[in-house]
């Protein structure tokens, strides 16, 4: 029998089954699918940001050889797929037909026997275009005289489309009111990309005898998005196969549906062979779901040293279509966690939108709905309340934090803080750092004209997505499921609705069940992504995962080991009230070595089973969680700014997570250090940015830049457990707290080697031009 | 009325060619592909092409240009696999570096250490490690980029490019290489067989230091510097500058100034600030005019110390 350590359940480091296929080039992504007959789609893009399209000429291109057909916007519009519903409840072209709206916005598609052919075809489609004025920020955007963009909508009169908020109003200005210091900081999260490496793409293949449309996707979600494809195209759902093989990241940016998936199943169904689509990097950049875009102010109010009150103001730029991926009864996402770690009695969080011609989309990149640009804005703005108030600003966040006794405790905004231990994680990160000897060294270093700074960021994410009774994504509750199938021979196949695109399911997955059943690992095969042969789920992003599908994996285990008590009952004779469960066996109360194994008693589940029980040891849960779930963490990071050229370089980065319990300790560390690596890239050098005339600058990786293992810092890492008392595991999710957290880490570095000379803020990301510039205008320039 | 072809090139060269066509590629336009095994079969390639060729060496600037389809030649000619391009060697005390000499090729080099040390310090700082291992000097030099690394490093020693066309073969000064942004005095039917240095003087250094926003991004500013010393004052110095002007730029007035002067503090920071005078820095994505021009003169007040205390030890 298999005993514990073979078994490698919770906390084992095990190495990922899944690379053993990726680094040996072995894994199957979209571009490795080939069929027979396939055709290469390739889409035309706008080169302007706001035009009427007076006509699009497509004659030369359908007479180039190789051509099979030229698709536009007119003829989605024949089949009513011009248009197509957004996951925030808005419309966004498919192909334009009226006008362009951003640039690279999607106009005519080219099908053709290659994609060498189909790109050549691309240059021979004449497009003429009436130029308007572009809108390049939400400030001009909803200036009255700024030109309209969605003239499609009927009663849409401007470019504003939404007011909301969260929290209390009253109670807000009251605490602002009797505050005896309100420290105020205005700062922009620009716009960042998640750019997976893989870019996104398809093969649709529409059987044109059968009917049956398999799709083969880049996506996080293939169950919801199955349903809206049967929503959006009207074919009937059990006619469509959503099959999402090996992703190449995600990062959010494979949540939506983006018009390539659509042009190229249609093109399937109206020519009767596969169509394959594949995004370049250009295409990815330009058009995809983008990040953040947030102009955000935020007020605290102080009395005595403590928080009072929180005010927010946010203006969002959502580009030519609200498309932002989020649960339909938020607006802004969650960004009303906004109050963070602290004890924050009044908060108010108001937030409107705009259009802009810019791209749509404003995903979770790596957060879980705009929970990023909360714990930014909280993180900055605390820090910059202790310069304000000339305190050390750990001790600040020390004293306001929320207490461990407090838990569960209620923020302002109405979020249930389930549990956590602040002041510990905190001290863990100060004793890793050597928090004082480092204010020290800083004193010194500043005396010979060095500038060192220490920054602190303490964040509270709010992951795991649902409950379904609060969140959705396009109406679905947000619930996961997990299919459990116990072949006679002990071995065993999970089934799950999310889908990996990079977090080491097959691993992590095959642990809990080898937890909760004690069935080795490697005897768990984990299938994700084929709708046709997976339970219903929402997939994988918002850190859910682990939180949702993870609490499924447990759940069917425990109602398989009930019926494995029965089982095991009959085979050792005794009534099943004497047995007693340890990790991969039952055995008699009183005499341990009257024992089954699981594995016996899978394969007596098939061949020897008591009267009156089903045969077969398999089942599926759908479980709809009772809560968020509330990852947190400490991070400081310690940089020295060079006064002559203005770069900032990372000395030391510590980061203490508190994820609860950790099934696979490497893969999420692992996970932490991918995420601090985005929120250095997020920081120091992602920048999506328009000029006046809406072209987009970031449109490869030679102007959006991703950082390199050169430029990533070294990180030191710590760890709490606090278990999240809800999970069946206690298990928090922790894919995006790093990158959650650790932006704001950065920065407030750099901002504290130059607050002494009354710096507060430079806006992300932080380059060693902003940086120099602000030296020079306080003096501290060589 | 504007069409796709008529909306104008302007800015960035992947958005100018986006805006001209509504679309980038990664799919290069047909072409055809010659792998010559003597030069004067490339040139006859060449010459029948005409300007329609494009040498190929280690192909890490023209193969991006052409997934993009910002070129399209119709004829490509590898000159890989001539024998006799890839000598990195001194003769008669000067460097000569071959067509085929990739950048590791320097950075492994213990040639360009010591009195070569502009180009010792120059190789490492190309690009990343994946360009460094195919790319090679002269295509660096020929593709004329203004932030490219080699030019600057090579004009602060003085250098000659050695081009081969159906005529013979003519040495280049340098200087008279570069005419603009990715413009040379190369006819279409040459071929660029080597680049030759200029005697970097028997007590010399140099090094070169280069802003970037990441590895792999082209130079925010590079400051070349090479320094050599004569009977303890500064007999000749060389400095140019990277990604602040149309071509790689030669601070002639910061050099002169320094030519005989005693190699101290004074010297160094007014050289510095003719250096940062010569830049002619635009604003952009990677900083302010006012910005570059004082990393030039920082730079060139740090590049001087380092190669003059090379040059003494």
């Amino acid at each position: 029998m298999a005993v514990a350590h073979e078994i490698r359940g919770l906390g084992h480091s095990v190495r990922r089954k899944e690379d053993a296929r990726f680094i040996r080039g072995k894994g199957n992504y979209v571009e490795d699918i080939s069929l027979p007959g396939m055709l290469h789609l390739e889409l035309l893009r706008s080169p302007v940001a706001h035009a009427r399209i007076v006509s699009i000429d497509t004659s030369r291109a359908e007479a180039l050889p190789g051509v099979v057909a030229v698709v536009t916007g007119e003829l989605m519009a024949q089949h009513s797929l011009a248009w197509m519903p957004t996951l925030s409840g808005d419309t966004q072209a498919v192909l334009a037909t009226d006008k362009v709206r951003f640039q690279g916005q999607e106009i005519a598609a080219v099908v053709a026997e290659s994609a060498y052919i189909a790109k050549d075809a691309l240059e021979l489609i004449d497009v003429e275009y009436d130029l308007l004025p572009a809108v390049t920020s939400p400030q001009q955007a909803l200036e009255p005289a700024a030109p309209l963009i969605r003239d499609d909508k009927e009663g849409q009169e401007s470019n504003h489309i939404y007011d909301w908020e969260a929290g209390d109003k009253e109670a807000t200005e009251k605490a602002l009111a009797e505050a005896d210091k309100i420290v105020e900081l205005e700062t922009f999260y620009p716009r960042c990309h998640p750019a997976p490496l893989e870019c996104c793409g398809c093969v649709a293949d529409v059987n044109p005898a059968t009917g049956k449309a398999t799709i083969y996707m880049t996506s996080q979600a293939p169950h919801a998005h199955r349903t809206l494809f049967a929503l959006v195209a009207g074919l009937p759902e059990h006619q469509i196969r959503i099959v999402s093989p090996d992703i190449g990241g995600g990062f959010g940016n494979k949540v939506p549906i983006y018009p390539g998936y659509v042009v190229a199943t249609a093109a399937s169904l109206l020519i009767g062979r596969p169509v394959k689509w594949i995004e370049d990097r250009t295409g990815n950049l330009i058009s995809t779901g983008f990040a953040r875009d947030y102009h955000m102010k935020g007020e605290l109010a102080l009395k005595d040293g403590k928080m009072t009150g929180l005010r927010v103001n946010l203006l969002s730029d959502n580009g030519a279509f609200f498309a932002d991926a989020q649960p339909t009864k938020f607006k802004a996402g969650l960004f009303h966690i906004v109050t963070g770690s602290y004890d924050i009695p009044a908060a108010h969080v108001v937030t409107k939108g705009a259009y802009t011609n810019k791209a749509p989309g404003g995903v979770a990149y790596r957060c879980s709905f705009r929970v990023t640009e909360a714990s930014y804005l909280i993180e900055r703005l605390v820090q910059t309340a202790a310069y304000e108030l000339g305190v050390d600003p750990v001790e600040l966040r020390m004293k306001n934090f929320v207490q461990p006794e407090q838990m569960p405790y209620e923020s302002a905004t109405g979020f249930l803080y389930d549990s956590g231990d602040y002041p510990a994680a905190m001290n863990l990160a100060l004793e890793k750092l050597g928090y004082d000897e480092l204010r020290s060294e800083q004193a010194a270093a500043r005396e010979e004209g060095r500038l060192l700074g220490i920054g602190v960021a303490f964040f509270t994410e709010v992951v795991g997505a649902g409950h379904g009774k609060e969140y959705d994504i396009a109406g679905l509750r947000m619930f996961d499921s997990a299919e459990l199938r116990v072949h006679p021979t002990g071995k065993a196949i999970l089934k799950l609705g999310v889908r990996s695109q990079g977090q080491g399911h097959e691993t992590t997955f095959g642990q809990i069940i080898a937890h909760e059943l004690g069935i080795p690992y490697e005897d768990v095969e984990v299938q994700e992504g084929d709708t046709d042969n997976t339970p219903y789920g929402l997939g994988t992003y918002a850190s859910r995962s682990t939180p949702v599908a993870g609490a499924a994996a447990s759940m069917i285990s425990r109602e398989l080991r009930e019926k494995a008590r029965k089982i095991a009952g009959h085979l050792l004779e005794v009534s099943e009230d004497d047995l007693e469960w340890e990790t991969g066996r039952f055995f008699v109360k009183g005499s341990p070595d009257r024992a089954v194994t699981i594995q016996d008693i899978a394969f007596a589940a098939y061949t020897n089973l008591p009267d009156g029980l089903q045969a077969g040891l398999e089942g599926v849960h759908y479980y709809d969680p009772p809560n968020m779930t509330f990852p947190y963490g400490a991070y400081a990071v310690v940089v020295e700014i060079d006064r002559g050229t203005g770069e900032w370089r990372v000395q030391r980065m510590v980061a203490v997570d508190d994820c609860g319990v950790r099934i696979n300790p490497m893969i999420v560390e692992g996970q932490i250090m991918g995420g601090l690596t985005e929120g250095y890239g997020i920081a120091a050098m992602e920048l999506i940015t328009f000029d006046d005339d809406g072209n987009c600058i970031g449109s490869t990786f030679m102007d959006y830049l991703l950082p390199t293992a050169w430029e990533t810092p070294v990180f030191e890492l710590g760890e709490t457990s606090v278990p999240s008392p809800h999970h069946p595991l206690g298990a928090k999710g922790v894919g995006e707290s790093a990158t959650v957290g650790s932006p704001a880490a950065y920065v407030n570095a750099v901002i504290d080697a130059l607050a002494h000379a009354g710096v507060r803020n430079i806006d992300m990301p932080v380059t060693s031009d902003k940086v120099w510039h602000a030296l020079a205008e306080v003096g501290l320039a060589e | 009325m504007v069409t796709n072809d008529t909306i104008g090139p302007r800015g960035r060269r992947s958005n100018r060619r986006f805006r001209e066509r509504g679309g980038v590629s990664v799919y290069p336009a047909t072409f055809e592909y010659f792998a010559p095994t003597s030069v004067d079969e490339a040139l006859d390639t060449l010459e029948r092409f005409g300007d329609e060729a494009k040498v190929l060496a280690g192909g890490q600037s023209l193969i991006p240009l052409m997934k993009l389809r910002i070129a399209a030649p119709s004829a490509l000619v590898d000159i890989g696999r001539i024998d006799g391009l890839d000598a990195l060697e001194e003769r008669d005390g000067r460097l000569e570096i071959g067509a085929l000499v990739t950048h590791a090729d320097c950075e492994k080099s213990d040639l360009l250490r010591g009195r070569y040390g502009v180009l010792g310090a120059t190789a490492p700082l190309v690009s990343d490690p994946i360009v460094r291992n195919r790319g090679t000097v002269c295509g660096s030099v020929a593709h004329a980029d203004p932030q490219g690394d080699w030019g600057s490093a090579l004009l602060a020693l003085g250098a000659e490019v050695v081009a081969q066309g159906p005529d013979g073969e003519r040495a280049i000064p340098l200087e008279d290489f570069c005419s603009g942004p990715f413009m040379t005095a190369l006819e279409p039917a040459e071929i660029v067989t080597s680049i030759r240095t200029a005697d970097p003087g028997p007590r010399a250094g140099g090094t070169y230091l280069k802003l970037e926003r990441k590895v792999g991004d082209f130079a925010t500013v590079g400051v070349a510097v090479h320094v050599s010393l004569d009977n303890g004052t500064i007999g000749r110095a060389g400095i140019a500058l990277t990604g602040v002007g149309p071509t790689n730029v030669k601070a002639t007035a910061a050099e002169d100034a320094l030519a005989g002067a005693a190699p101290d503090d004074d010297a160094i920071a007014e050289a510095a600030r003719l250096a940062a005078e010569a830049a002619q820095p635009l604003d952009d994505v990677r900083g302010s005019a006012e910005y570059k021009r004082n990393v030039v003169r920082v730079y060139t007040e740090r590049g001087l110390r380092t190669a003059i205390a090379a040059a003494q030890s």
